[in-house]
């Protein structure tokens, strides 16, 4: 087997060493019933390199990647471009093959990005401080919330209708256990009434902006009524490119940003691994959960970083840490810093402004079609139509012509059959538009 | 005049001392890296459109200021982040022995199928019949996990260890509410992971700590006696976190049914086992697999990772949302909890989407790499280079439980250097000047100055028997107290021992421009 080093003749060496008669000698504390042997298990034995890559790669064309067919899809995964540059730094063995930075003197490489990182976020969300990232968006979502119970000792959290319905069910399932989560209804192209539900027993309100139709959310007024009664804003963002042009959720007021960091660096992935963005005000930090990165210096005095604030954390406070999350998304965290620095200001309020343009060609290409209804007005790069039959099977129908359409909204949610959730990137060309738009016309 | 490694004068220059300052600040390979935030110049390393919008369809929500972000080109940028990674230790650089971390090789082959256009550029919602390979390479991953364990269920969607765990006790407290009981305290030995009392409280247990026994394992008649009607479950980590296998593990989980509880292992070890040993042969109820320790998808600095669940029969029914099946029509993922078949009752969502894809890629192709033979000679292996180490070391460091075999990783403590001023903390910096990374330090708790050593599979016997020599020279010199190497290691990496109590004291946690500076432009 090409990955183990050790011959017949070191392993018989080493056992003479330990002086031990055969392997199973070692394993003489696991009950001898319970030792299986190999042809116990139904399935493949050793496969060279060549068979195996034509095994997976079988299965992978069975797929249609997004970059194989106009693709319009979002909902809180974006198709956007990756420099070259990007993929090939991550994949440098000192970063891909080495652990959490624990040993800082062999680890500055690691820690120094994630200080890079956590300033980029900060940055970029408009916050004060921000962690070395969670798994995801919607995990981050539901670390938010508990956070938000810990620090106003309240339970109850109220999730606007326009949040991700997979982030809303990830909160539920987590921090439901510590107090009633209420969802809103759902109000496609418009901000639901959220102000009046808060009351003094309020943990937080959680709202996504722009939200799952797309639809751009002014936070401002949610979080002086959320403060007013002693709760937290928590604001929630899918789609992250979108504060290269949009006002960032600091500047509104939010208290906690939790945010899919996907679209800068990260491919698609079929749903992961991504990258969870987390940042607050700098009075809630050791409330925090996740990894943290700090400055500090060496016995010489020379700056260098260390993981620090770990009296939060699980292998320190066990039962009192304020998460029980061990890793970060550590090389996604890196492919995300990568992009951001070659992007640069210039280069991300580019690609902002790019991606809100594409967005707005197809709002009027598609507005044009009759039978259909443009029902988001205020949008980054994300829109929703309503069509004149369910989506559903038009999005089937679509695809099998080779037109990837977008999302239908009965993916994520029951009662809204005739809505078509569409992203346009700076991917989308103008034959994309054309494609999808005379597919459309003939299958409605 | 001395001779270089290939037999040529190395000429006779005297050698250049460390302590002599250069003029650049950097030393030789070594470069002084400044921050990005440092090194920005209003330069761009993309080049795009300069596409003007008008405000109407923004809803008023333009941003009002900069963002700050620095601007580099490309070369720049690229230099940049080589010049770290330089400065990072690596499995691909040298033997990586840290204890419980499972530091093994991480094949190209997965990273290059990974990144195949069919898996790691597809989206998660793209409509199934387009995404009918990545489900079936899904498909192929579980029939492998449950194959393995033994165990008749897996959920797919936790992204980590520590996730998986959160996972486990969800499904578990879900089935007891299905009982009509109400059972809130946790069993944990006090060996644990971390993770397993902090999952505990996350998901509203309290935690009760199982003493361990002078043997190294949990106490079983302890444990025994701490269960009641009150006692939703165990964490067992096994084999455990000194390396040890809990040989009672089957009289532990018939006690522990027997009281109307559930048994979930910490499947963090399942790589000293996995091919010879069935985590369902031995009574266990949920288990997550690391799928970046045992099945190798590398653990890139801190993550991603991503942790599987395998369920038993007990508890299949409760597994969370989106669950995968397969009829005449091909593979289908039922991502609405109202949808869900005849049966199944799912606790909830653990996140957005379906799991870790681009890592179930990566371990899905080193397991048909491996093959079940294969996987079977790795845990071998492992467990034969640990106690390889452990024969070889315990006559000059202290092994607590060095009288029987070890696992896939072997445990010391620091008895060996008691008087003698040197810390396991210095030991294992030293270990650095020597081009070592440390082992895993102060972990477990149950023994004193814990020094947790685990090779893997990975390394060649002339590899071991040099990390051997090095370490019996060093054990050896701190004993003789010759301590001159310990004292303020590492002398010879990037950077000397940081200060980690002023880090903490007053925080800095991102980079702020120099006022000053900003005020002066």
């Amino acid at each position: 087997m090409r990955y183990l080093p050790l011959t017949p003749d070191d392993r018989r060496a080493m056992l003479a060493k330990i002086g031990a008669a055969d392997v199973d000698a070692l394993f003489r504390d696991v009950p001898k019933s319970a030792v299986v042997p190999v042809s116990v298990f139904d399935l493949p034995d050793t496969q060279g390199e060549l068979a195996v890559d034509r095994a997976m790669s079988k299965l992978a064309a069975k797929n249609v990647a997004a970059s194989a067919a106009p693709f319009f899809c979002g909902a809180g995964a974006y198709k956007h471009h990756v420099p070259s540059a990007v993929d090939h730094l991550i994949q440098r063995s000192e970063f891909l093959t080495s652990y959490t930075p624990y040993q800082p003197e062999i680890a500055q490489g690691t820690l120094q990005y994630l200080f890079e990182f956590q300033t980029q976020v900060a940055l970029l969300t408009g916050m004060e401080v921000a962690n070395a990232s969670l798994y995801d968006g919607s995990t981050a979502t539901a670390e938010a919330v508990l956070m938000a119970q810990r620090i106003t000792k309240r339970g109850k959290a109220i999730l606007s209708g326009g949040l991700h319905p997979h982030y809303a069910e990830t909160v539920e399932t987590v921090a439901g256990l510590f107090g009633p989560v209420e969802r809103t209804p759902v109000t496609p192209g418009s901000a639901e009434d959220i102000i009046t539900l808060i009351d003094d027993q309020t943990a937080c309100v959680v709202v996504q902006s722009p939200d799952v139709f797309g639809l751009i959310r002014n936070l401002r007024p949610i979080a002086e009524a959320a403060h007013a009664k002693g709760a937290l804003l928590i604001a929630v963002v899918t789609e992250i490119v979108s504060l290269g042009l949009l006002e960032p959720p600091g500047a509104q007021g939010a208290d906690i940003v939790a945010a899919e960091g996907q679209s800068i660096g990260n491919g698609l992935n079929f749903g992961g691994p991504y990258v969870g963005l987390f940042a607050t005000r700098e009075k809630f930090l050791r409330q925090m959960p996740g990894r943290l990165c700090g400055e500090t210096v060496d016995a010489e005095g020379r700056r260098g970083f260390v993981l620090t604030l770990s009296t939060r954390e699980q292998h320190i406070r066990r039962e009192k840490a304020t998460s029980n999350i061990c890793t970060n998304s550590g090389l996604c965290t890196l492919a995300f810093t990568i992009h951001l620095s070659l992007l640069g200001e210039d280069g991300l309020t580019r690609l902002a402004r790019l991606n809100h343009a594409k967005a707005c060609a197809l709002a009027d290409r598609l507005a044009a079609l009759p039978g259909v209804e443009l029902v988001t007005n205020a949008f980054f790069n994300e829109l929703t139509v309503k069509l004149p039959k369910p989506a559903g099977p038009i999005v089937d129908a679509l695809a099998a012509k080779g037109v990837i359409a977008g999302v239908p909204a009965s993916r994520l949610m029951k009662g809204q059959d005739k809505l078509l959730i569409l992203a346009a990137t700076e991917t989308n060309t103008d034959e994309d538009f054309d494609a999808l738009v005379a597919a459309l016309k003939e299958a409605i | 005049m001395s001779m270089n490694n290939q037999g040529r004068p190395s000429g006779s220059g005297e050698a250049f001392p460390a302590s002599i300052a250069t003029i650049s600040g950097d030393r030789g390979l070594d470069h002084e890296e400044g921050l990005i935030f440092e090194l920005g110049h209003g330069a761009t390393g993309v080049d795009l459109p300069d596409v003007q919008i008008s405000e109407s369809r923004l809803g008023g929500a333009r941003r009002s200021g900069a963002i700050g972000l620095p601007g580099l080109s490309e070369p720049e940028v690229i230099r940049h982040y080589v010049r770290l990674s330089r400065k990072n230790y690596a499995i691909d650089s040298g033997l990586y022995p840290l204890g419980s971390c499972t530091m093994k090789h991480n094949p190209r082959l997965n990273e290059k199928m990974a990144r195949l256009p069919g898996f790691g550029d597809l989206h998660p919602l793209a409509p199934q019949s387009t995404t009918q390979g990545a489900l079936e390479a899904i498909s192929q991953l579980m029939n492998w996990l449950t194959t393995l364990t033994g165990m008749p269920a897996v959920a797919m969607s936790p992204k980590a260890g520590a996730h998986g765990e959160l996972c486990g006790l969800l499904a578990i407290r879900t089935a007891i509410q299905a009982r009509g009981e109400d059972r809130k305290r946790i069993l944990v030995p006090e060996s644990a992971h971390g993770t397993n009392p902090a999952t505990a409280a996350f998901a509203g247990f309290t935690v009760d700590e199982v003493p361990a026994l002078s043997n190294g394992r949990v106490d079983a008649e302890a444990l025994k006696a701490k269960l009641g009607p009150d006692v939703a479950a165990i964490m067992l980590t096994n084999p455990n976190t000194c390396g040890l296998f809990e040989g009672e593990i089957v009289d532990i989980a018939k006690a522990v049914h027997e009281a109307g509880a559930y048994f979930y292992c910490d499947g963090a070890n399942f790589n000293a086992i996995a091919g010879k040993v069935r985590p369902g042969d031995l009574g266990i109820d949920a288990m997550h697999i690391n799928l970046h320790k045992t099945f190798s998808t590398p653990h890139g600095g801190g993550g991603p990772g991503a942790g599987p669940v395998v369920l038993s029969d007990r508890l299949a029914a409760y597994a969370p949302i989106p669950l995968l099946v397969a009829d005449k029509n091909g593979f289908r993922l039922i991502e609405d909890a109202a949808d869900a078949p005849k049966g199944a009752k799912p606790f909830g969502r653990m996140c957005a989407f379906h799991g870790q894809m681009g890592m179930f890629t990566r371990a899905l192709t080193y397991m048909l790499s491996h093959g079940r033979d294969g996987v079977r000679q790795a845990s071998e292996d492992a467990v034969l280079s640990a106690n390889y180490i452990l024969a070889s070391l315990k006559d000059v460091m202290s092994a607590p439980f060095g009288d029987g075999p070890c696992m896939h990783e072997a445990l010391f403590d620091d008895s060996f250097l008691d008087g003698t001023g040197v810390t396991t903390l210095d030991f294992a910096k030293a270990m650095i000047d020597e081009g070592y990374h440390p082992m895993t330090m102060y972990f477990p708790l149950v023994v004193h100055g814990a020094m947790l050593i685990e090779p893997t599979e990975s390394e060649s016997k002339h590899s071991l028997d040099r990390f051997i020599h090095v370490l019996r020279t060093l054990a050896t010199e701190a004993r003789e107290k010759k301590t001159e190497r310990f004292a303020g290691a590492p002398h010879l990496a990037p950077r000397r021992r940081l200060d980690e109590t002023a880090a903490a004291r007053k925080p800095v946690l991102r980079w702020k421009p120099d006022p000053l500076k900003a005020a002066a432009e």
